[in-house]
């Protein structure tokens, strides 16, 4: 490495931007899989689609271990509490993906069960449209969220 | 048994449980008062002419308003020997209970709380008479045709305020609903 190198040439950065460029490319996600559009998910976390190019090929199933909290699927009245809890469980920085229609609005269910989107109980970082989203968008999303980490003022913590 | 031979034979075989039969697009149907429901099902069950070894589904249909009594409980059976099937009717008004044929089919328990969950009829007998899917702390009975569809009962307070706007909008009428 060393002697690739100029001698005496160094590099300057400011340690937000550091700090950003070593967040979003480390992304550890809690999937929260309730329901259909978890197929779309493993779909982009598979081979084929590949979201291990983008940092976040990590699964960690604890929400102690996670940085992004990705929301997949309906979430009825009785399952609000739990998410809820997971979300306060995870350590700071962290952030939320709303994955679909129903976990944004509440998708075709306007009922009494459902809970219309979980931007009523967790703050959301991205919203992903679709009914299921397609994997293209997904990693769209995720590149959209890099783009927020990247830019965003880091708390030392 | 074509359905039409399984109503007039279940006619002529429980003259005094008041069965009234007809076929609805191939489907044999038969109503009877609530109260018949254990016999009926016991006999059903256990007579190897009918056979319905099967009961495939309890349900229950709200007549708002349409009709006095205001319920119709639902059961479906079928019979895997004879290859034939009955549904089962009988109406219930508001408040009222129906016996319970958890001692004939135990798998009938988790229909019936559903059924008590959802609409709000009784079953007098079952072990366990509880919410199935509903949380302990709702009120009322969401399939009910007078339960409000916009009704809502949070389990958390919805602290986020981000919808802080969208009430505004519809405290000043601009989201119109139907």
């Amino acid at each position: 490495m060393s002697d690739t190198l100029i001698p005496g040439v160094y590099q300057t950065t400011k340690l937000d931007r550091a700090l950003g460029w070593a967040r979003k490319y480390s992304i550890f996600m809690y999937p929260f899989v309730t329901a259909c559009c978890g197929m779309e998910y493993m779909s982009v976390a598979s081979s084929h689609y590949d979201i291990d190019r983008f940092g976040a090929g990590l699964p960690r199933f604890s929400p102690r271990q996670a940085d992004v909290l990705i929301v997949v699927g309906t979430i009825s009245q009785k399952m609000a509490p739990v998410l809820r809890r997971v979300y306060d469980q995870m350590c700071e920085p962290k952030w939320v993906i709303a994955f679909g229609a129903c976990a944004s609005v509440g998708g075709p269910y306007d009922n009494y069960s459902t809970l219309q989107g979980i931007d009523r109980i967790v703050p959301v970082d991205i919203y992903i449209p679709g009914c299921p989203p397609r994997p293209e968008m997904i990693l769209d999303g995720l590149m959209k969220l890099q783009e927020k980490i990247q830019n965003q003022k880091q708390d030392l913590i | 048994m074509t359905p039409e031979e399984l109503i007039s034979r279940l006619a002529t075989d429980l003259p005094k449980l008041n069965l009234k039969g007809w076929v609805d697009k191939e489907h044999a149907v038969v109503e009877l008062p609530a109260a018949n429901i254990p016999e009926l099902f016991k006999f059903l069950k256990t007579t190897p002419d009918y056979d319905f070894k099967m009961f495939l589904d309890l349900t229950a249909v709200d007549w708002f308003e349409i009709r006095k009594p205001r319920f119709d409980v639902v059961y479906h059976l079928l019979s895997i020997e004879h290859n034939h099937r009955l549904r089962i009717k009988a109406q219930v008004e508001e408040g009222e209970a129906v016996p319970t044929i958890t001692k004939i089919w135990e798998v009938a328990d988790w229909f019936e709380r559903e059924v008590w969950d959802l609409y709000g009829i009784k079953f007098t007998g079952h072990p366990n008479l509880k919410r199935i899917l509903m949380y302990d702390e709702f009120k009322g009975h969401p399939l009910r045709k007078d339960y409000p569809y916009d009704k809502r009962q949070p389990l958390i307070a919805e602290t986020w305020p981000v919808r802080k706007i969208q009430v505004k909008m519809k405290e000043a009428d601009v989201i119109h609903r139907p």
